[in-house]
């Protein structure tokens, strides 16, 4: 059916949009947590970085949210499948995030610098911890990972938690940090005052610097390692279940679409582009068009891993025939059409109303204000 | 077969993290309308008291809103953490509404509340207003969405299952969203929120009154929360009802439990005021009985017959065998969906799909095709929730109900009267704050009521609960629940702390000295009476004498 065909192909970009909102948006906070201790030297200059984000992180935190319920919504079995096999680690993921509202929200409440320090470290682990996963859990599905199904789609996860922290998808996670330490200085470049302001400069440079770093050691491991290639299946647009395809595993599989279409090779570029004007504009300390720059950083790194794996989603390495793909894991074309329309009415809205919001918000934090306000974190 | 005791430890995870999330959640349905309500009042009288108290609440309000998005989160990923299967078998119907309850709901409500936090000097008047107003709508549409995706696991609307893809599919979005089993829910707990919202307001405001701090701020709250308590409280009961009503048709299994009827009676059948249900024996050890009550309650008419126990069990039987041969196709099909046979045995039988699934776990080798008539009575009993259990939450719950209802005329009578600080109503004031749990643990029964009861399934009638669970060890399990229960455990007690502490500092006062006046010297003054402001004469009075 044709138009399934486009509903699936939309949805695999919006997945990718979703998840360079998260990168972008959640990344930026986190950023800044990860960073609270080392550009926040006293008391008032974190809390001057806490109430920089204080009015965003908490509808930035709705792509995070968001991702979980349009991945249930758009591909069951990916929801299904990733979050029971990944359990320790998503869970891992879950305990550090469900702690940070708390630490934007209480930390200030009581002036006991024991109190104080406890919630810095909180949210400085709520801050890394989640991005390390969040790129972990990436590099994990370029490599594979250990499950089946059973003949009623129950899915068996077959590796340990251990597995999932190979060095490959560290390394991802390393890089995943650095995009949003990245986004989280340059963030505080715009809205925090001297010297925090000064100490984020510094730390986006090596930030972006990391990142160029990381993702080209990235890049020359996947095109070396196994890739996956589906050699019979009921069709793209085709309702059907993981059960009914032959994949077979091809090492240097993950260029072959670079090879096929060329093109693509932009994709890739655009994220390394990124990565250097977005140095170049920290240098120049053009912060505004260094956290768009961050955008495209994201863009760069999601679009690649969505490029090399296409149409894979979550390979299986102990089962590769029973991969999930974007033909294979997505849900009903009744389904993909109402949460399309319902996306198109309201993601809109959203960055109309975010956007009013940043701009409400406008200028930098008054260090005086922080200690005097009573709403303040 | 996945472990039973897995089974088990991930009921109890997800009942405690849904639990503690749920401790939250009504204060926040509740207390963020009666904000938006007192920075109405304020904006358009322009009175500074009405500020301080949108300020002052609303401090209360974040810190209970940030554990509620806390938990909130973890809620989202459970059901692919710990419930892998059900999220593959009706991912595609109950994904839709957390995904468009986030682009609609949550977004709006976590963005907006940034801007009321930090807002106050960056809005007008207006603006700000509106901000409020948006956080209200956005937290209380949250709760449609959530609870649209409940209402399908209560009563699967608007889906049927798809032989080729393996799991349920959404046919008709409308029956889906206008579901009367979420329609029903959707009102009944989000006015549980307002009522929960008034007992607190109107404790803490008493707690000030005895002390006589903050007077002015405490008699304007005590006035919201007592009428909004009253009508609030009124349309629980109403929506309680209904949502029995509703029930009723959609799930008699949950119905028979609630009023532990084990035999099917003759209409007007007898209503069980309380009674000692026996699982094993299938009857209750002893009870008082109403008689002709329950068929009108339940039924609204005099005719309708009350399925009871026995009945919805034989009923059971019949379907689990008309199941078996639904899964058997199933598998043929799973082999090879182009199988039309197997296509043609499994449209035969499709509608007891579910049933078919319930014997698996009793199936010699899990093989349905095995099954003995045994094993099917066996699985038949199943159906039927646990009764005890139902029967007393069930029965706290109204109980609990009609408690707050009877608090919440007093308390309106008391201060619509302005009798509420004469020296014979100080009994009154103090047991106001000891109310406050009263709610929590009434909601929490009330959603104990609507899962445990409606047990054995996580979609009723279409998947058992034992199928829906991942496939994880004991192991890992015990590790998760002792981390989130710990976890939440020091949450809890952080934010009674800093609630307890908010409180005790109470609002500041713009201006006003807010010393200590003797109760005394203070006679209670006349008042129109008209609304919850009280005339300016009366709560100026304390700091006048």
């Amino acid at each position: 059916m044709d138009l399934y065909f486009y509903l699936q192909l939309l949805w695999w970009l919006l997945l990718g949009i979703l998840f360079v909102g998260l990168g972008t948006m959640v990344g930026m906070d986190m950023g800044v947590g990860t960073l609270l201790r080392f550009i926040g030297k006293t008391d008032n200059e974190r809390r001057v970085m806490l109430n920089a984000i204080g009015p965003h992180w908490d509808g930035n935190q709705v792509w995070f949210i968001l991702g979980g319920g349009a991945i249930f919504a758009a591909y069951p079995l990916i929801y299904a499948t990733s979050f029971s096999g990944l359990y320790v680690v998503i869970l891992l993921l879950l305990w550090s995030m469900i702690v940070r509202p708390l630490g934007f929200e209480y930390r200030s409440k009581i002036a006991s610098p024991a109190w104080r320090n406890a919630w810095d470290w909180t949210l400085l682990l709520s801050g890394a911890l989640p991005m390390i996963i969040f790129g972990a859990a990436m590099g994990n599905m370029l490599m594979g990972v250990p499950f089946h199904f059973q003949w009623d789609l129950r899915s068996v996860y077959t590796g340990s938690f251990i597995t999932l922290f190979n060095p490959f998808s560290v390394l991802a996670g390393l890089l995943s940090l650095s995009l949003s330490v990245y986004m989280g200085a340059v963030m505080m470049m715009g809205r925090a005052p001297e010297p925090i302001a000064g100490r984020a400069r510094a730390a986006a440079s090596y930030a972006a610097l990391a990142a160029i770093v990381l993702f080209a050691v990235l890049g020359v491991w996947v095109s070396m390692v196994n890739g996956y290639k589906i050699v019979n299946f009921p069709g793209a647009g085709v309702p059907q279940t993981p059960l009914q395809q032959t994949v077979e595993v091809v090492p240097g599989g993950w260029m072959s679409n670079y090879k096929n279409y060329p093109i693509l090779w932009a994709v890739p570029l655009l994220g390394f582009a990124g990565m250097f004007f977005g140095w170049l504009s920290v240098r120049a300390n053009k912060h505004t068009l260094a956290w768009w720059l961050g955008a495209v950083m994201w863009i760069g790194v999601i679009g690649t891993i969505g490029v090399s794996m296409f149409p894979f989603l979550m390979p299986s390495s102990s089962n590769p025939s029973q991969s999930l793909t974007l033909w294979n894991a997505i849900s009903s074309e009744t389904t993909l059409l109402w949460m399309t329309g319902w996306a198109l009415v309201f993601v809109p809205i959203i960055f109309w109303y975010t956007s009013w919001a940043f701009y409400v918000m406008r200028g930098k934090v008054d260090p005086n204000e922080v200690e005097h306000d009573s709403h303040a974190y | 077969m996945i472990d039973t005791l897995v089974v088990d430890l991930s009921r109890w995870q997800f009942a405690a993290t849904a639990l503690y999330h749920f401790l939250f959640v009504p204060l926040t349905l509740g207390i963020s309308f009666m904000i938006a309500a007192m920075e109405t009042v304020y904006v358009t009288t322009g009175k500074e008291i009405y500020k301080e108290m949108t300020q002052f609440w609303g401090k209360l309000f974040l810190i209970n809103f940030a554990l509620g998005v806390a938990t909130g989160l973890t809620m989202e990923f459970e059901f692919g953490t710990n419930w892998s299967f059900y999220s593959g078998f009706v991912g595609d119907i109950f994904g839709a509404p957390l995904a468009i309850e986030g682009l609609m709901a949550f977004f709006m409500e976590s963005t907006f509340i940034g801007m009321m936090v930090f807002g106050w000097k960056r809005l007008s008047k207006g603006q700000h207003l509106l901000v409020t107003y948006l956080v209200a709508i956005g937290s209380n549409l949250s709760a449609l969405w959530i609870l649209v995706a409940n209402g399908f696991m209560q009563d699967p609307q608007g889906a049927a299952f798809n032989p080729v893809t393996m799991r349920m599919e959404l046919t008709n979005f409308g029956a889906l969203i206008f579901n009367p089993d979420a329609q029903a829910k959707f009102v009944h707990t989000s006015i549980a929120g307002y009522v929960t919202a008034a007992i607190f307001v109107a404790g803490v405001s008493a707690w000030y009154m005895l002390r006589n701090r903050h007077m002015e701020l405490a008699r304007r709250s005590f006035r919201m929360a007592a009428l909004f308590g009253v009508l609030a409280t009124a349309g629980v009961i109403t929506l309680g009802d209904a949502l029995g009503f509703v029930g009723a048709h959609a799930q008699p299994t949950k119905l028979a439990a609630m009023e532990a009827m084990w035999q099917t009676e003759k209409a007007p059948a007898p209503f069980n005021l309380v009674a000692w249900p026996s699982q094993s024996e299938q009857k209750n050890v002893w009870s008082i009985q109403i008689p002709y009550v329950l068929t009108p309650l339940l039924t609204h008419t005099l005719t309708e017959v009350v399925p009871g126990v026995d009945q919805l069990e034989a009923q059971a039987a019949q379907r689990i065998k008309n199941g078996i041969p639904a899964v058997e196709a199933l598998k043929a099909l799973s082999k090879n969906p182009q199988d039309a046979a197997a296509m043609a045995q499994f449209k035969a039988h499709e509608k007891d799909l579910g049933y078919g699934f319930l014997v698996t776990r009793y199936s010699p080798d899990q093989d349905v095709s095995k099954a003995t008539d045994a094993d099917i009575a066996r699985a038949a009993k199943d159906t039927i929730p646990e009764v005890s259990v139902i029967f007393w939450t069930f029965r706290i719950m109204v109980g609990l109900g009609l408690l707050m209802l009877a608090y919440f005329i007093y308390a309106a009578m008391l201060t619509v009267t302005n009798k509420l600080e004469l020296p014979q109503n100080r009994w009154f004031l103090k047991l106001a704050p000891w109310m406050i749990p009263v709610p929590f643990f009434a909601c929490e029964m009330g959603w104990l009521v609507a899962e445990i009861g409606r047990q054995p399934w996580t979609v009723f009638g279409m998947l058992p609960t034992w199928m829906s669970a991942s496939s994880h060890s004991v192991g890992y399990m015990v590790f998760s629940l002792i981390g989130f229960v710990s976890l939440y455990s020091i949450f809890i007690a952080v934010e009674m702390y800093l609630m307890v502490r908010a409180i005790k500092q109470g609002p500041e006062e713009h201006g006003t000295p807010s010393a200590p006046v003797s109760v005394q010297n203070r006679k209670p003054q006349p008042s129109l009476g008209g609304g919850f402001a009280p005339s300016p004469a009366a709560p100026m009075s304390a700091h006048k004498e």
